[in-house]
């Protein structure tokens, strides 16, 4: 890739501005690298035409993993290695001591989905702990959105448009590597 | 202005309607003509039934196990009023109790018979009643949030709670009936009953029938009050230059709601739970709410979603469609939350009179009573789950009538195994009773969609709910 490694910064402070911008500057069909927001725009990934998240399908696999888990958890916790008398139902069969079994399938059906969730968000999104913010401007964890497109000899024009398109601020930037 | 577009009731749907009715009469009048009027008539009834019932093997086995015994019977019926009387030696007393035993098992099962045509025409009335009172929980909800997605959909909420009062008065022209014996739903109007059954003595401050009849009245007049109200604020707003009647209607709403999870809650215990006066559950009202709360939803979206493919509700996009899934598969999650904690617990604790309800079902409803929780739970977890299915029309309606139908199931399994005991099968008044009321269900609302536009358009939320997009 031919790396220019010059961006230019498009700051907004308006989530539907910002929104209108990105359909515009795309339909321009200039390549939009990033853009940063201090909360989740609705809208924003169709307008970037990001691919759909797989995260979903992820979930309910993380999901089936927890019950599948929690079944034999259960299995060997009650039937095999302990079996208790609890409220008389001395019994040694998984399905008939079933019923008292489903608050904890439930439990970590939910603890597994949510949790193996969560990281694989965060190896996706390439984060772990102390690492240093990749944010390029503070304003963005406030109330400010941010745009950043490469810049290849286009200055000019692109600048118009993000003008047009409602920027408050526009800035060009170096990025060392 | 544009112009409004009413809906016209097309006649192919009312003559459907109509067949419906006119079919699930003629299924209700078999019914009850078949049922038994003698305990003689009950015995033939389910000596040929136990005939043909069963496979060859098994079913000679049974007719030769049971043959001489109800021949036996017959004979020796009338015998068995005197058998109290005769207090001879150990031997011949315990075939006397056999006897008499027999006697009473006898008049039990004419009693659950001649239960089951009531049974089949309550279940099928409280069903499609229950719908209505749903959606108008739900329309109240939408209307106390001041939702923002749900405004175009209001004239079809409206739609289906016009079947509140007709409906309501059909069940309790039902308990006024059982009030005056025609039938043996509810086992504590029969002051015989009461007078040897301590237990029931002891709820007679409460379990009376003018006391039950008023409190019934009262429950269908406070939601019929609601109703009537909300919708004429609302065809006021049509045309009205503020939002007054808008504000009125918020607060009705919200004033609606607290009434109503007070009144559906003892409405459950009147008119469900009290058929087994004996048995009792502290969650019961909440457990038939979710019922009735995920019934209505699932009939919005399939209405909305016929006047769409009619060419109506324009204004409905697939992101409302996709909402009102979104509630089917919530809410079905929440009701089996409520039956699971129902059942856990009294599993769990098998304490004789409270787990006697769920051996009944287990033992002589195991299909209806675990289908039931497929259709309710498995079915609607596993197709709703998908985002992208809950925008397909196809995906909705599928599940939309198994879920209908599973609360059907529910409200029968509430119902018929303390009305007729093992008794029970799909026969002629189950069939002729749901189509019956579906039929007067499916009039009824669309002659009430008919009465005014199918777009509120004075709403303040209108706009907001017209470019609604998830």
């Amino acid at each position: 890739m031919s790396n220019s490694n010059q961006f230019i910064h498009a700051l907004y402070d308006d989530d539907d501005t910002l929104l209108s911008a990105v359909k515009e500057i795309r339909s321009e069909k200039y390549n939009i690298e990033e853009v940063y927001t201090p909360f989740p725009v609705h809208g924003l990934d169709k307008a970037l035409g990001l691919e759909d998240t797989r995260i979903a399908i992820m979930a309910f696999i993380y999901g089936c993993i927890g019950f599948i888990v929690s079944i034999a958890m259960m299995n060997f916790i009650m039937i095999e290695d302990w079996p208790q008398n609890i409220g008389g139902k001395p019994s040694f069969s998984y399905l008939e001591n079933m019923p008292a079994f489903v608050p904890i399938m439930f439990e970590m059906t939910v603890f597994f989905a949510a949790h193996l969730m969560v990281i694989t968000f965060y190896m996706r999104s390439k984060l772990w702990p102390f690492k240093k913010a990749e944010n390029p401007n503070p304003l963005t964890t406030d109330d400010k959105f941010l745009v950043e497109i490469e810049l290849h000899d286009n200055e000019k024009v692109l600048k118009s448009i993000l003008k047009k398109s409602g920027a408050i601020d526009i800035s060009i930037i170096e990025k060392q590597e | 202005m544009e112009k409004q577009m009413n809906y016209t009731f097309p006649n192919k749907l009312r003559n459907l309607a109509i067949a419906f009715m006119v079919a699930g009469l003629l299924g209700l009048s078999y019914g009850f003509l078949s049922a038994p009027s003698t305990i003689e008539e009950s015995k033939a009834i389910i000596a040929a039934s136990h005939g043909d019932g069963h496979g060859v093997d098994h079913g000679e086995s049974i007719t030769e196990s049971h043959g001489p015994n109800s021949e036996h019977d017959l004979t020796e019926s009338h015998k068995n009023e005197e058998s109290h009387n005769d207090s001879a030696a150990g031997h011949g007393q315990s075939i006397n109790h056999e006897k008499s035993h027999d006697a009473e098992h006898d008049e039990h099962v004419f009693h659950q018979l001649s239960n089951k045509p009531w049974a089949a025409l309550y279940v099928a009335a409280f069903f499609f009643f229950m719908i209505s009172l749903g959606t108008l929980a739900f329309y109240a909800i939408q209307r106390a949030a001041q939702a923002g997605w749900s405004p175009v959909l209001y004239r079809v909420m409206e739609g289906i709670t016009g079947y509140l009062l007709p409906g309501g008065i059909i069940v309790i022209t039902l308990l006024l009936l059982s009030s005056m014996h025609f039938n043996h739903l509810f086992i504590w109007m029969d002051p015989e009953v009461v007078a040897h059954d301590k237990l029931i003595a002891g709820k007679t401050g409460f379990l009376n029938t003018p006391f039950f009849l008023a409190r019934a009245v009262f429950f269908l007049g406070g939601w019929t009050l609601y109703r009537f109200f909300s919708r004429k604020f609302s065809l006021a707003q049509d045309h009205a230059s503020d939002i007054s009647n808008h504000k009125k209607n918020f607060r009705i709403s919200a004033a609606f709601l607290v009434f109503y999870i007070v009144t559906e809650s003892m409405m459950s215990w009147d008119w469900i739970m009290s058929i087994d006066p004996h048995w009792f559950s502290t969650l019961f009202g909440w457990y038939v709410f979710a019922s009735m709360f995920v019934s209505g939803i699932t009939a919005i979206a399939l209405i909305t979603i016929y006047l769409k493919s009619k060419g109506y509700l324009e204004f409905v996009n697939d992101s409302h469609i996709h909402d009102l899934g979104k509630f089917m598969f919530g809410i079905s999650v929440f009701w089996t939350y409520l039956w699971f904690s129902q059942f856990m617990l009294i599993w769990y604790s098998n304490i004789p009179e409270e787990v006697t309800y769920f051996i009944t079902r287990i033992e002589d409803y195991n299909l209806p009573f675990f289908g039931m929780l497929v259709m309710n739970f498995i079915f609607p977890l596993l197709i709703l789950m998908n985002s992208d299915y809950k925008r397909i029309n196809y995906f909705i309606v599928m599940s939309g009538i198994v879920i209908l139908l599973g609360h059907y199931m529910d409200v029968y399994n509430m119902i018929m195994p303390s009305a007729v005991g093992d008794q029970w099968y799909i026969g002629a008044s189950e069939i002729g009773g749901f189509f019956f009321f579906l039929g007067l269900f499916i009039f009824i609302v669309f002659k009430e969609l008919t009465k005014a536009p199918l777009l509120a358009k004075g709403d303040p939320y209108m706009g907001e709910s017209e470019r609604f997009h998830y």
